[in-house]
């Protein structure tokens, strides 16, 4: 029995330094992240930096403003959420409660296949089809721009949307719902009033996915972009804060480098607070249901 | 239960003997080292005398040693080709290559932390004490989209195109339309290259800024609105691009090498002047000046000067 104790000890030791591995990790990340990345921010100004409004890294006179690639960053992701939340919460209704199984079946395949797709592959077609598409409907002289971008994230964020959500929704006890039709509800009613905010933690766990890979994503958007460091409009060819680092790094040097890694520092602290608030979101959401 | 006890016993004692083999190794190692580095000396002081002793004559075997290059992303292809045909005829030279941008190689060779920086780009009044040495010429070529009616385009015109101040192509007669201006990222040689020759450095309204050349090319080809640049050797193989002639000039190995086609650069190997070169820097340096090197950076889509 004494060896039985032994190994239930050791296989938890061996666990919790699994677990830790991970924190170790964010941790070394963030200490990473801020020693790099702060230097260049001290040196340029925060305030020059975050609200200057003109990145020219290498000009005689180089200027460090990210304001444009912040801007650029917020509107594509929050049109791309614009696009892709609605479609993919319908598409995770649909597949939960509307749908029969064997139609399901093979939305499901599709949906799991377009998770699948690399995100270099979505900029491809983005680049071949979409731009031009774009560039011919708006009668512009350059297709690559805001447009494409959102565009291109809204397909790319539906897939998370629609499997957490669509897991979620049919968790909601059945009771619920029959309750719900037998006072005389329809089902549309049942589903967006009483099965949708019922499972909404994980509806918006799966919008936070959504954000959080739209924030990050850099491949496709590079590909579409154009990826000029322009104060954004839905026309205009814009660069976000992950292609702003994926353009340049490979050639950069001296400060041009620092004020690199400090995008990424930017961007990491964008990405915590959009996991904070919807942590937040999702906490006071629990204690309503108290 | 038994079983697993057998494997955890069979784990454990497997990591005790990686443990001890690992450091039984190194210490091996550290004997190893200390015995092949006196034997080494002794052989480098027999070799000595010996080559003393006989004929000073040289053969390229004889050259042996490290060469450390670093400089100019732009002549990344020029150089891996150079290399290699370096080190086959030396075979006891290995020469390094970090590209990093013209002005880290110019740092690098001011500081001695690189044998020869590499430029693409002339050096600067302030870069004094170092020489540089021209191993290729680069062109750039002006290109197009291949329905674009536009066939010659002075260089003050390909300036307005690109600092925004042409904004349609009838003002440069060709159509009414408007203009879209692609080019590569900040940081980018070719682009450093164009807009210094052009002398829009800075000032270049882009619509597009992509990081390829190859990527700027699929660009033009696909849209009619289109004026971009691209290196003059990958251009010229692409039928999907026109590229215009400049003042007249058609770019070609020709125009470049006889200094007539104006959008153009020199590949540089920079040198310190205050250290000497190393034997085999020296001979790297010498093989890449010299004539029969010529099909080797044509190859590489430059030009011999």
């Amino acid at each position: 029995m004494k060896l039985r104790d032994a190994i239930e000890k050791f296989m938890n030791g061996l666990f919790f330094v699994c677990g830790m591995v991970s924190i170790a990790m964010v941790a070394l990340i963030t200490i990473y992240m801020i020693a790099s990345g702060l230097p260049a921010i001290i040196k340029i100004g925060p305030i020059n930096f975050l609200f200057g409004t003109e990145w020219a890294s290498t000009a005689a006179d180089p200027k460090y403003g990210i304001l444009p690639f912040i801007l650029a960053s917020v509107y594509g992701t929050f049109g791309a959420c614009l696009i892709g939340v609605p479609v993919g919460l319908m598409t995770a209704i649909f597949l939960s409660k509307i749908a029969g199984k064997k139609t399901a079946a093979v939305v499901r395949t599709a949906v799991e296949l377009l998770s699948g797709i690399p995100s270099v592959v979505y900029g491809l077609v983005g680049a071949i089809i979409l731009v031009p598409l774009i560039m011919n409907a708006f009668s512009l002289k350059n297709g690559t721009c805001l447009l494409a971008a959102i565009i291109v994230l809204s397909i790319m964020i539906l897939p998370s949307i629609i499997s957490v959500s669509e897991t979620s929704l049919s968790a909601v006890p059945k009771e619920y719902e029959e309750g719900s039709l037998a006072l005389g509800a329809t089902e549309m009613e049942t589903y967006f009033k009483v099965s949708l905010p019922a499972a909404r933690s994980g509806v918006a766990a799966g919008i936070v996915l959504g954000i959080g890979r739209a924030v990050g994503e850099a491949m496709a958007v590079m590909m579409v972009a154009g990826n000029v460091a322009n104060m954004p409009g839905l026309f205009t060819s814009v660069t976000f804060l992950t292609t702003a680092i994926a353009k340049e790094m490979s050639y950069s040097s001296g400060l041009q480098r620092q004020a690199l890694y400090s995008i990424g520092l930017i961007l990491f602290l964008f990405i915590m607070i959009i996991n904070t608030v919807m942590g937040r979101l999702l906490k006071k959401g629990d204690d309503d249901k108290k | 239960m038994k079983k697993l006890i057998a494997l955890l016993m069979a784990m454990a004692m497997a990591f005790s003997l990686v443990a001890c083999g690992s450091s039984s190794q190194s210490s091996t190692d550290t004997e190893d080292t200390t015995t092949t580095e006196a034997s080494t000396t002794e052989e480098e002081t027999t070799d000595d005398a010996e080559e003393t002793d006989t004929t000073e004559e040289t053969s390229t075997a004889d050259i042996s040693g490290s060469v450390s290059t670093n400089g100019s992303t732009s002549m990344e292809k020029v150089m891996s080709i150079l290399i290699e045909a370096f080190e086959e005829q030396y075979p006891n030279v290995t020469v390094t290559y970090d590209a990093t941008g013209s002005g880290s190689g110019i740092t690098a060779a001011t500081e001695g932390s690189a044998d020869i920086g590499l430029a693409s780009r002339d050096l600067k009044e302030d870069e004094t004490g170092l020489t540089a040495y021209v191993v290729a010429l680069d062109g750039i070529a002006v290109i197009v989209n291949p329905s674009n009616g536009v066939e010659d385009l002075s260089l003050e015109q390909i300036a307005g195109l690109f600092n925004g101040t042409i904004t349609n192509w009838s003002e440069v007669g060709g159509e009414d339309m408007e203009v879209a201006v692609i080019g590569r990222e900040a940081g980018s040689g070719t682009r450093d290259g164009f807009e210094s020759v052009v002398g829009v450095e800075d000032a270049c309204v882009y619509d597009q800024e992509l990081t390829s050349t190859g990527a700027v090319i699929t660009a033009v080809a696909q849209n009619q609105y289109a004026i971009g640049y691209a290196s003059l050797s990958e251009a010229a193989e692409d039928e999907s691009v026109k590229m215009v002639t400049v003042d007249g000039v058609a770019a070609s190995e020709e125009t470049v090498k006889d200094g007539t086609y104006s959008i153009q650069r020199d590949f540089n190997m920079v040198v310190n002047d205050s250290a000497a070169l190393s034997d085999a820097a020296q001979a790297f340096l010498d093989f890449c000046l010299s004539e029969d090197v010529a099909d080797y950076i044509s190859q590489a889509g430059a030009i011999q000067p």
